[in-house]
């Protein structure tokens, strides 16, 4: 590609950073110096071109080194990767974790969303404004980072040849001083799961998430085992008996989904695992892959196996540093004893929560801007590169386990006819005990609350945002909804991630409100209409119609509001978009917000 | 004697009805090819016969019976037995939000008499959301002495980044950066044009529908209040530099040629031009000076 | 090409082909909507091969480029031939059906072995091998190429051993195969259609076929006319250098700047007794001219016709009115015969055409009812029923084989006549800029932002051997002549090759430069080869 760079030299740290991931240039031509076979050779052209899937991990070497991608750092890329710059500043200009403008090697992520919120975000982030100065600097606000169960949360970057990345819950603003004067920090407390009985998180906090051994001493790769025995066909009959509905949200026959995989014609095929958890509330992904990887990467290994997949990728949220490590060193030792079907590569997120989109998510994957595709085709049919692809949640692998152990029907015998199994819910908000509980599908919502300790003394529920941000709000009245895919459907509401953020009398919904059209306005990739400008104007209606002053045009504001969400929900390219208007229209008809 | 290959099966016809109509079409085709066959006016924005479909602009959405979400007709291809309303309720309410949510942002004024047609036909009034609501305007930016960018004008449709990549010139000089409503066309680092890998073949002025792309000549001209279409004429002819042949058309005003543009149904062009071709027409100009 | 003056195939082949060799093209620049269609190719997974001294723009597409040493073109092709052979790949059906001429070739080319070829051409032995068998095991195959195999003083052997390697493979006369020039100027094509060529007339028909030329004779009216062939522009400076040659009639063309070695062309043209330039321009050789007639622009200016590289014969149209004084090409022709005593009417454009479509089958399809309708036609074209031709010699995998089969022709290497010696140790090669076109006459009249003062690129290195740094001011010579020129480094040309363009003779007269050894057969001179060396400037006057 004739590629053309105009912005300075890069710096040796840089290059450093560059050529530590991608090993030295081979040739002048990519990006080297003159060697004497360079004068009457080179290659390039499609092999050249072929190396764009690599632009994500060289963004995230060169900032995990030097703090940010500058001019120089980010066209070096571009030389070694053959990526036009323009293309490159496209793609790093996307997500929100890369930055392009100098800042401090050490900076601090401060999570100002729902769960967050409840538990003193705002004044925590109004503190370290008076002590460390405005966002944007030293400190960032940051959308939810999958922490809620130990609210307030943070995570800290600290670049260098010996980068750090940690997640801090809860913050404090004493420690949140510490950390931004250089000292050491505290690692966030892993909590100990409530004993109660447990079948997906029956290993966490027992077994060693480090240890391949350790996960066999506690049944570990007896369901692999048991899956060959099977065969391809007699795996992919019992994830159908079973009636294993997606955990991502989406709740698609996961039986199905892999049985048109496994048919395809078209090769190679691809498997992903959707590990971007970053619907607001949710953090059992990262509690499974922190907590128990190998069954993880188990789970891909029999769902790669049964549908003939040559290469999987495991795509984890940027803001997961420890999951990612953890999963890492399970796919090494994984592979070291020979127990992967084909070869996993982990992909980092980089602040993009369309990413968990499944098609932004391949072009994440691909080196690209995680710009959602339209469908069809399907993943299944086109999807990763443009082949045949299988994306599953990391909860739903994990299922498969048992699935295939102890077979469908008896899978099947737990939880409802129509949502089978058990179910991880992330419960975070105004409970005395949050954290990640597993019940039956079918319990109630009213359960699960009480399991987790139920609401504070003297505080009463003011609703339920159940489902993160594209949820919905539940209320008082509906608490004896039963937890299922069908259960939540019937009163207009969805499991989706499993996010149930319980909001008391002292929450102050309002502000949730504008949270969530802030939170969606943020997230739009930008690429459609309805959702780019609706998520904006969705927001200002909202600002407008929360205000004090709006009487007498809360009317127009109301059906100004209804007519955007119908836009979007009709017309939008993604589940984002379609879902933006969700969880503010329900609040604004379930909850009294709108004074008068 | 040579002669001619014909490469590719003959396809197969299939049956879709479209509000209420029975009819074939060819498979493999989109639905707003079998709306254009019906001769059903179809609103586009991002869509065009020459550029991969990139369905962002969701103007032409159309309602498919069994989809749980209206669908871009401009992308999505036909199916046996599909069932396609053009003009129901959903589809003109979507169809009347994306102009309005489009107009509310951005300065349409230079759009074609097309695209105000239908924004009077979906009643569009992007006044409704109110005022102070967040735009795109900006300056004008005039960094060089061919064309000017005046993304004030950008509705995002992405055919500029298209044709300044893999679907013509593939020099990707341009792309989309940003997030959200913070998304915009821009170079490298929001560089100018000059700092750029910019070669100004004028592709993306080509496929611009806004008037956020133009030749300089054009913005001068308008500047000074003289730009007068009526008193324009359109004439084809081939390109006087290198053996390739390309179509151009040559808009003339006052004797002067004003612009330069190629048809898209031409199969040397596709529409697009080299920076010879789009501007290096000044030599016959300078003549008569 | 055997017998067909045009390249083989359409633009559209080239998305559907499997492997394309830009040999001796740098069409990113020079021919950029050509390249269009060539990516598009890649993108369908085509792969590409650029032969170029340089690694242009074109070349950093390219899967594999090769840097070959500037004139080394026929080692290169040669040596390809015989891995092809030895390999077992030569399409031995094809040859014996549709070739003469295959064993002297075969024996020529067995001297050129890899290892003599890497030492001719500068180019790995693995990497030539690899291409060659690329290129042989393609289901479909096709070779393009510019000036940088034509300004040769062996131009045409040039030509014949790209030509061997598509016959020895059987690339040619098939969809997505063939051999194309790309034509550097808006009607070179169209200008050899119409017979601007020493022995032809219209449609390629020999003026010495006495059939034709009777023929053509009785259409005009019994009119007397050489029958014999002409001089090509290089046989006409000698003949003006011998005194043969003492009038001259110039239409469209500024060789007071294009030719090679510059200095001898202005001299020989300002010593004519008699010189008529008819040009849209006062040019360099319009101020040399005893008369000049103003003409109009023929692409905005007037109706007529051009041909491209593809054979497409395309309308041109008048959208502008000419300057006053300026008048039509056909106008001056024709005013020009009526002084000389034969009134020829006042023809349109049309009717001219016409006139061609009698006497020239190839064109005689091309009405410009059909010419509007279909966008252009490909000839030949031989009847209004006809849809132009999409890749000539078809005929070739007849069987038998319709008309004459298609000969090889033994060539071999022969160096650029411009030596590199201790004192000119230096090869500069010449060549196009995307934004600017020949002498500048006309492309320097818009302002693109893509321009800069003209320089020498040379390789850093060797700016750093001479102790020049970039941008300083430098003297070029040759064994012709010296210029100033500033300097600029350049990644793209390795240690001993340098660079120039003709597109701005008034800042740097880069035809000083150039060797005017011309090929016999084409006309064309070496302007890709000349030798110089580069010296500071005396203190004082650097920049």
């Amino acid at each position: 590609m004739d590629i053309r760079t105009t912005g300075g030299p890069p710096t040796a740290e840089e290059i450093a950073a560059v050529d530590g991931l991608l090993g030295d240039p081979a040739s002048l031509w990519e990006g080297g110096t003159r060697r004497p076979e360079d004068d009457h050779v080179g290659f390039g052209g499609a092999a050249a071109r072929s190396r764009r899937p690599l632009l994500l991990p060289v963004l995230h070497a060169i900032q995990d080194r030097v703090g940010w991608v500058s001019r120089g750092g980010l066209e070096y890329a571009c030389r070694r990767l053959s990526i036009p710059p323009a293309e490159a500043y496209g793609v790093v200009s996307f997500y929100g974790r890369f930055a392009l403008d100098e800042r401090p090697p050490l900076v601090l992520h401060v999570c100002d969303d729902i769960a967050c919120k409840c538990a003193g975000a705002d004044a925590l982030c109004e503190a370290l404004e008076k002590t460390a100065g405005p966002a944007g600097k030293t400190w960032h606000r940051s959308p939810c980072l999958g922490l809620c169960d130990r609210a307030p949360a943070a995570l800290v970057e600290r670049a260098g040849a010996a980068h750090d990345e940690r997640q801090v819950a809860p913050l404090t603003i004493d420690v949140a001083q510490d950390i931004l004067r250089g000292s050491d920090w505290p690692q966030a407390e892993v909590p100990a799961l409530p004993d109660r009985p447990r079948k997906l998180l029956r290993r966490i906090g027992v077994v060693d998430p480090e240890s391949i051994d350790s996960y066999r001493e506690h049944g570990g790769y007896a369901a692999l085992r048991r899956a060959i025995e099977l065969g391809p066909e007699g795996v992919i009959r019992q994830v159908t008996e079973a009636k294993l509905l997606g955990r991502g949200g989406a709740a698609f026959p996961t039986g199905r989904k892999w049985d048109s995989v496994s048919k395809a014609p078209v090769r190679p095929h691809y498997i992903v695992c959707n590990a971007d958890e970053s619907e607001p509330g949710t953090f059992k992904d990262r509690e499974l892959m922190e907590r128990d990887p190998f069954a993880v990467i188990e789970g891909m290994t029999i769902a790669a196996f049964a549908t003939g997949c040559e290469k999987g990728y495991l795509y984890v949220r940027g803001e997961y540093p420890l999951a990612r490590r953890r999963i890492e060193n399970a796919i090494d030792q994984a592979r070291a004893r020979g127990f992967l079907d084909c070869d996993i590569e982990v992909r980092r997120g980089a602040g993009a929560y369309i990413c968990g989109e499944e098609t932004a998510l391949f072009n994440s994957i691909e080196g690209k801007r995680g710009e959602p595709r339209n469908k069809p085709p399907f993943p299944v049919q086109a999807g990763l590169f443009g082949k045949p692809t299988l994306v599953n949640n990391v909860e739903t692998l994990v299922n498969v386990l048992d699935i295939v152990v102890e077979g469908g029907a008896a899978f099947a015998a737990t939880g409802t006819p129509d949502s089978t199994g058990t179910r991880l819910f992330c419960l975070s908000g105004h409970v005395r005990e949050p954290g990640l509980y597993e019940v039956p599908m079918g319990t109630t919502l009213r359960a699960l609350i009480d399991l987790a300790g139920g609401l504070r003394d003297g505080h009463s529920l003011q609703a339920v945002l159940l489902g993160g941000a594209a949820g919905s709000f539940v209320t008082e009245r509906q608490l004896d909804v039963p937890l299922s895919f069908e259960g939540t459907r019937a009163i207009g509401a969805t499991l989706g991630s499993g996010a149930v953020i319980v909001l008391d009398d002292s929450a102050d919904v309002k502000q949730i409100l504008l949270r969530i059209a802030r939170f969606f306005r943020d997230e739009s990739c930008g690429q459609c209409v309805p959702c780019r400008v609706g998520t904006v104007r969705q927001e200002e209606v909202l600002h407008r119609l929360l205000s004090d002053r709006n009487g007498e045009a809360r009317d127009s504001d109301m059906s100004l509001l209804s007519d955007i969400a119908q836009a979007m929900r009709d017309a939008s390219i993604c589940g984002l978009g379609q879902t933006a208007a969700n969880a503010i229209a329900s609040g604004l008809t379930q909850l009294k917000v709108i004074n008068g | 004697m040579a002669e001619r290959v014909f490469v590719g099966l003959p396809k197969r016809l299939v049956k879709v009805s479209i509000d209420g109509q029975e009819m074939d079409v060819l498979e493999g085709a989109t639905i707003l090819d079998a709306c254009r066959q019906l001769r059903i006016d179809t609103p586009t924005l991002c869509q065009l016969e020459t550029l991969t479909p990139v369905n962002v602009c969701r103007v032409c959405v159309v309602e498919v019976e069994g989809s749980r979400v209206l669908v871009p007709a401009c992308s999505r291809t036909v199916e046996a037995g599909m069932k396609i309303q053009t003009d129901s309720e959903r589809v003109r309410h979507s169809r009347r939000l994306v102009l309005e949510l489009l107009a509310s942002s951005v300065d349409m004024s230079l759009c074609s008499p097309q695209v105000h047609g239908w924004m009077r036909r979906y009643g569009a009034t992007p006044e409704r959301f109110g005022e102070n609501v967040a735009t795109v305007a900006q300056p004008v930016k005039i960094d060089n002495d061919l064309y000017v960018r005046d993304y004030s004008r950008c509705i995002l449709c992405y055919k500029c980044v298209e044709a300044c990549g893999a679907d013509a010139q593939n020099t990707f000089a341009i792309g989309v950066a940003g997030r959200g409503f913070d998304a915009h066309i821009a170079t490298e680092f929001t560089a100018p044009l000059p700092e750029s890998a910019c070669v100004y073949c004028g592709n993306c002025i080509g496929v611009c529908p806004t008037g956020a792309l133009m030749f300089k000549s054009e913005y001068d001209m308008r500047q000074a209040g003289t730009w007068d279409e009526s008193q324009q004429t359109v004439t084809e002819t081939v390109c006087p530099y290198c053996g390739v042949g390309c179509m151009l058309e040559l808009h003339v005003q006052d004797n002067s040629i004003v612009k330069v543009t190629s048809p898209l149904d031409h199969s040397v062009t596709e529409g697009h031009l080299c920076v010879k071709g789009r501007f290096g027409f000044e030599f016959v100009q300078r003549r008569r000076g | 090409m055997f017998g067909a003056g045009g390249g083989t195939s359409s633009y559209r082949e080239a998305e559907e082909t499997n492997l394309v060799i830009l040999w001796g093209s740098n069409a990113r620049e020079t021919h950029p909507i050509f390249f269009h269609h060539l990516l598009r190719g890649v993108r369908n997974g085509a792969r590409l091969v650029a032969v170029d001294p340089r690694r242009t723009s074109s070349a950093q597409w390219a899967d594999v480029w090769l840097g070959i040493d500037v004139g080394s073109d026929i080692a290169l092709a040669n040596a390809m031939a015989r891995v092809i052979i030895h390999a077992g790949l030569a399409n031995k059906e094809f040859i014996e059906r549709a070739t003469t001429g295959y064993e002297e070739f075969a024996r020529c080319v067995e001297a050129y072995t890899l290892e003599v070829a890497e030492k001719e051409t500068g180019v790995p032995a693995d990497a030539i091998r690899d291409v060659a068998l690329e290129y042989a095991r393609a289901e479909r195959a096709m070779i393009c190429w510019t000036l940088g195999i034509t300004e040769h003083h062996n131009a045409t052997d040039n030509v014949l051993a790209l030509i061997n390697l598509a016959l020895l493979t059987g690339k040619v006369g098939r969809y997505g195969c063939g051999l194309n020039p790309l034509r550097g100027q808006n009607n070179v094509q169209g200008g050899g259609d119409m017979g601007a060529i020493p022995a032809r007339l219209p449609g390629f028909q020999d003026l010495q076929e006495p059939d034709i030329h009777a023929k053509f004779s009785r259409a005009w009216g019994g009119a007397q006319f050489p029958d014999k062939k002409g001089y090509h522009l290089s046989e006409m400076f000698d003949a003006m250098e011998h005194g043969e040659l003492t009038a001259a009639y110039i239409v469209g063309e500024n060789p007071a700047r294009s030719e090679a070695d510059q200095t001898r062309a202005v001299r020989l043209l300002g010593g004519l007794e008699h010189l008529v330039v008819q040009d849209i321009f006062l040019t360099q050789t319009a101020e040399l001219a005893h008369v000049v007639l103003p003409a109009t622009a023929g692409w905005a200016e007037s109706d007529g016709t051009v041909t491209n590289s593809e054979r497409r014969v395309q309308r041109v149209r008048r959208a502008l009115e000419p300057p006053v004084g300026a008048r039509d090409d056909l106008e001056i022709i024709g005013e020009l015969a009526r002084r000389l005593g034969c009134d020829w009417g006042r023809p349109t454009a049309e009717q001219v055409w016409d006139e061609c479509r009698e006497l020239s089958p190839m064109h005689a399809g091309m009405s410009y009812a059909r010419l509007d309708e279909l966008g252009g036609i490909q000839w030949p074209c031989p009847d209004e029923s006809h849809p132009g031709t999409q890749f000539l010699h078809a005929r070739l995998w007849k069987d038998p084989v319709e008309g004459m089969p298609a000969p090889f022709h033994a060539v071999e290497h022969d160096p650029p006549v411009d030596r590199l010696t201790k004192d000119f140790p230096i090869r500069l090669t010449t060549g196009r800029r995307l934004d600017s076109f020949n002498t500048g006459v006309q492309s320097n009249q818009y302002s693109s932002p893509l321009r800069k003062r003209e320089a020498l690129l040379i390789s850093p290195a060797d700016g750093e051997r001479l102790g020049i740094h970039d941008g300083e001011r430098v003297l070029a010579s040759s064994r012709r002549g010296s210029v100033e020129v500033p300097i600029r480094f350049d990644e793209s040309l390795r240690p001993g090759l340098a660079f120039l363009t003709l597109h701005f003779p008034d800042q740097v007269a880069t035809n000083v430069l150039t060797i005017d050894a011309t090929d016999p057969k084409s006309g064309t001179a070496e302007f890709k080869a000349s030798a110089i060396r580069i010296e500071k400037l005396p203190a004082g006057i650097r920049t």
